[in-house]
């Protein structure tokens, strides 16, 4: 009996580590930048390009900043929790519209609709690298302090949105200034 | 024909190379330092190639970001610094011992003490083993046998 207990340990604790390892996203990177600073930056509106779009605008406000590219297919999909959320007017959302062709992405938001309270065109992609951006789409939150409270990276789920973002949100929105 | 195959070879370097963007520097030991940071950087969205290896566009732009940084004057240390301030020390292959990589850098050493270990307990425990004694017909049985006089086979 006992020379079978020790491999079939053995045997448990891989599957234990193993299967830990396999419910493990490997493309979850943690982000430095929460609880830092949003980084800076100021950039041409994508509806208007003559007028310009910095972080510094929503001071004092709690608000999300959505890394969305016409290309990117997983935007698609997060898209209609965004249009519904945008719907809600519960908070401001930043567009950075990242590493794409305001041709492209114009025609996009006329067919899928815009819940962008304000879209910063990032089209070389340099915001992006500040923001530590490497799986679009990507939202975070910010507070009105303008610190990252939290980064999820790929396409927004109902689940993740009504049960880690909106509630920080709100939380957000009772401390004061 | 090994002269076409050197040929096609040849342009399929060619090709190879082409995908990759053109930076002058410098000096050629700004150069490589550009090559020794890019490979020793990972790359963040196919994670298992270095920043010098990955075609992905994310790996293109902070390419273009060390290559602008180099010329700026930025030591490997800033370079580094910057990447890990965005990225973490994800980027890294070769991360710094911290509380959250210590089982990281111990891990296989931990492994390796605990090999160790089982093998010296496997080894004693059969030393250990009782020499079994045999009875007195047992003997007689065995003495039978290496004579070759068995009659029960």
């Amino acid at each position: 009996m006992n020379r079978y207990m020790v491999p079939l340990g053995i045997f448990i604790i891989l599957v234990i580590f193993l299967g830990i390892g396999l419910s493990l996203d490997p493309r979850y990177v943690p982000s430095p930048l929460i609880n830092k600073p949003a980084p800076a930056f100021t950039l041409p509106q994508l509806n208007d390009p003559q007028t310009m779009v910095s972080p510094t605008d929503f001071k004092g406000k709690v608000w999300l900043l959505n890394v969305w590219a016409s290309w990117c297919t997983a935007c698609r999909q997060e898209h209609p929790l965004l249009m519904a959320l945008a719907g809600t007017g519960e908070v401001d959302i930043l567009g950075l519209n990242y590493k794409d062709k305001a041709d492209d992405a114009k025609p996009w938001l006329r067919q899928l609709g815009d819940p962008y309270t304000v879209i910063a065109a990032d089209t070389d992609g340099r915001v992006g690298i500040d923001w530590g951006v490497y799986g679009v789409p990507e939202t975070f939150v910010i507070d009105k302090q303008g610190i990252i409270r939290l980064k999820h990276v790929g396409p927004l789920t109902a689940d993740k949105l009504q049960q880690n973002i909106l509630p920080l949100v709100r939380k957000l929105k009772s401390e004061p200034e | 024909m090994k002269r076409l195959v050197f040929a096609v070879f040849c342009c399929w370097v060619l090709s190879v190379q082409a995908a990759v963007e053109v930076y002058s520097f410098a000096n050629s030991a700004q150069e490589q330092r550009y090559k020794k940071l890019i490979s020793e950087l990972r790359c963040l969205v196919c994670q298992n190639q270095n920043l010098a290896d990955s075609n992905a566009d994310l790996a293109k732009d902070l390419r273009r970001q060390i290559h602008e940084m180099l010329l700026k004057g930025a030591d490997d240390k800033q370079v580094v610094a910057y990447m890990v301030a965005r990225y973490g020390d994800f980027v890294l292959y070769r991360p710094p011992f911290k509380l959250s990589t210590a089982l990281l850098w111990i891990g296989p050493f931990l492994i390796l003490v605990f090999g160790i270990l089982i093998l010296i307990i496997f080894i004693r425990r059969q030393g250990h083993k009782a020499v079994t004694e045999l009875s007195e017909q047992e003997h007689a049985r065995a003495r039978q046998l290496l004579d070759g006089n068995d009659d029960s086979l």
